[in-house]
């Protein structure tokens, strides 16, 4: 466990003392909030026109403002994630401090778990740009913060699992943009995966979107914790991790 | 404390280790002797666990490298080919990361981490960042990297590689003062380092050991001295290997007898000389008086020879390229 944290903290150090780290954050508060914007000009407007009518409906803001808005931070969130993972164990195969961490007495798997708790970390962080937003709400309105908390629980869980096979691809190569771009094309097929269901409603169609990882953030969204969904994200979660330690073995008996 | 039995390391194409056996005693300083490609890296990567033997055994302060990597692991201090640096990371942050991560008590890593970098010279750059070193001090980082946690064994792969002569002299005294308490393997493609720190070498050319001695009995055996191979035969009746074998070494000059196989009913032997002797014609009547065929006779090269050769011609050039800096 101390072994994990170890490797995390030397993780974290490393994202916060390049300039990536705050440029994506950047970049994140700056979407998400253009994206806040837009959702609650429409919001604002609506409300309006829905007064004008004299019909007097309450909107819901979480329904209304949050929901699309974390839909959004969802998607962008799919195209952070190589930029997090292209180098963790990329990079430390091409400067040689791999035979470092893989000669001292700790576990494969306490290395790799450290590498992904700190990647997980780096994206909680960002992720958290776009709360300042959405706080705006709370100063202004009576949003319901259950729904909220659930719809970021489950940008973590997905990004988790993305971030694990994002690891694992970092396995794979001595280099980083090699790492990158191959996990880019990899969360790119499973957004796209979601598009597949809305042509056809066959079984396959089915199975195949049950695969993309946006359909399952779906429900989180709407503020519905679904065991169904988090079970997904966590077996594939699992799935990355083990592929991980799986080609950090072979990688050893190959090279 | 090390004892490799067999090893054999296979790549996809190359053989990069080939049958190599050796012991290294508790407390000595071994120098690990070849040209390059030799297969000194490889060796030593199975030796800190990092690369699984294709075959054979492999035992570090009384483990096994393949069935007990952890307990290997926690008494060994490896500096690898490149040292294992983090360019974002100050020297002193970077010490205190391999202190925590080879398992050095909390209480104990700040005085480690001082004492190892005043041993390495590198107290005075503690603040800096690694990335901003010059290429002698990351290598002393490196070094600092491996022995911060005193461990029993240490595996230095050609610690003393880009450092100016003044460094390497400090380091190869660094590197004498931790013998006793510590085994230390070292490989080097240096000769002379070998003689001035090491008490014994093993030199291996191609993946395979060429000979294990100590230093002065390999020189001594070396320079000017020659091989010579010889093949004779019985006039009549059975002759025993045995009975020329000490006949040769009889002969003046000889300092050791090898027997080879031979064909059809010919006995071959490898005669080495000591140091500025001729031994062919004392051979040659030797054989002849006592009534054998002489077939051949004729010097040969020292597979070992061609190996020095190798190595000293480098260190020329190495010297030669310091003495113009
Ligand atoms: N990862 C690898 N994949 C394939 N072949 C390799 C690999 N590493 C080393 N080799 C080969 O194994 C042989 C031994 O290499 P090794 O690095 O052990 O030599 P060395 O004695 O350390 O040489 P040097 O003095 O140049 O460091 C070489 O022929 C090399 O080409
Ligand atoms: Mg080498």
């Amino acid at each position: 466990m101390s072994n994990i944290w170890i490797i995390c903290r030397k993780e974290l150090k490393s994202y916060f003392s390049s300039p990536i780290a705050y440029g994506l954050m950047a970049f994140f508060a700056l979407i998400s909030g253009y994206f806040f914007y837009m959702a609650t000009a429409i919001f604002v407007t609506r409300g309006l026109e829905s007064q004008m009518m004299g019909r007097g409906m309450p909107m819901d803001v979480n329904e209304w403002v949050i929901r699309p808005v974390l839909m959004n931070v969802s998607v962008i969130g799919l195209f952070m994630i190589p930029m997090i993972t292209m180098r963790l164990f990329a990079e430390e195969k091409r400067s040689g401090t791999i035979e470092l961490l893989v000669t001292s007495p700790v576990r494969d798997i306490e290395i790799i778990l450290g590498k992904w708790l700190a990647a997980l970390m780096m994206y909680g962080c960002i992720l958290l740009t776009s709360m300042v937003n959405l706080g705006l709400l709370f100063a202004y309105g009576k949003p319901d913060w259950k729904p909220m908390l659930v719809a970021y629980l489950g940008l973590l869980l997905q990004g988790g699992c993305l971030l694990a096979i994002g690891t694992f691809l970092s396995t794979t190569t001595k280099n980083q943009i090699v790492a990158g771009v191959g996990t880019f094309a990899i969360c790119l097929l499973l957004w796209v995966l979601d598009w597949v269901s809305a042509f056809e409603t066959s079984a396959t169609s089915k199975v195949i979107s049950y695969m993309s990882v946006v359909t399952h953030f779906e429900p989180f969204s709407k503020g519905v914790l679904d065991s169904k969904d988090v079970i997904f994200y966590v077996s594939v979660i699992f799935l990355g991790l083990f592929l991980t330690a799986r080609s950090m073995e072979s990688l050893r008996w190959r090279s | 404390m090390i004892k490799v039995e067999g090893l054999t390391k296979r790549y996809a194409r190359t053989v990069a280790v080939d049958n190599v056996s050796f012991e290294v005693a508790k407390g000595q300083i071994v120098g690990f002797l070849g040209p390059n490609g030799a297969g000194k890296t490889t060796t030593m990567r199975v030796l800190t666990c990092f690369l699984p033997p294709s075959a054979g055994q492999a035992e570090v302060a009384g483990f096994n490298v393949t069935a007990d990597p952890m307990e290997v692991k926690k008494r060994i201090g490896y500096l690898p080919e490149v040292p294992p640096l983090y360019p974002e990371m100050e020297v002193l942050e970077y010490l205190t990361f391999v202190g925590r991560l080879k398992g050095i008590p909390k209480a104990d890593l700040p005085a480690r981490v001082k004492s190892v970098s005043e041993r390495c010279n590198i107290a005075d750059v503690g603040a800096k960042l690694i990335a901003k070193l010059s290429k002698g001090y990351r290598q002393r980082v490196g070094l600092a990297q491996a022995i911060i946690h005193n461990p029993e064994v240490l595996i230095l792969d050609e610690p003393t590689a880009g450092l100016d002569p003044k460094q390497i002299i400090e380091t190869r005294e660094l590197i004498k003062s931790l013998a006793g308490d510590h085994t230390i393997i070292l490989s080097t493609h240096i000769l002379p380092e070998v003689e001035q720190t090491c008490e014994k070498v093993i030199i291996i050319n191609k993946g395979k050991v060429v000979a294990i001695d100590t230093v002065n009995n390999l020189t001594s055996r070396l320079r000017g001295s020659e091989a010579v191979a010889v093949e004779v035969s019985a006039k009549n009746g059975e002759l025993g290997a045995a009975q020329v074998q000490q006949r040769l070494e009889q002969v003046p000059g000889v300092s050791r007898v090898v027997t080879r196989s031979g064909k059809e009913g010919h006995l071959r032997f490898e005669v080495e000389s000591l140091q500025g002797h001729h031994i062919r014609p004392e051979i040659a009547r030797g054989v002849v008086d006592s009534g054998w065929n002489l077939h051949e006779l004729h010097a040969v090269a020292f597979s070992l020879e061609e190996v020095f050769l190798e190595l000293t011609s480098t260190e020329t050039v190495a010297q030669t390229k310091g003495a113009a800096q």
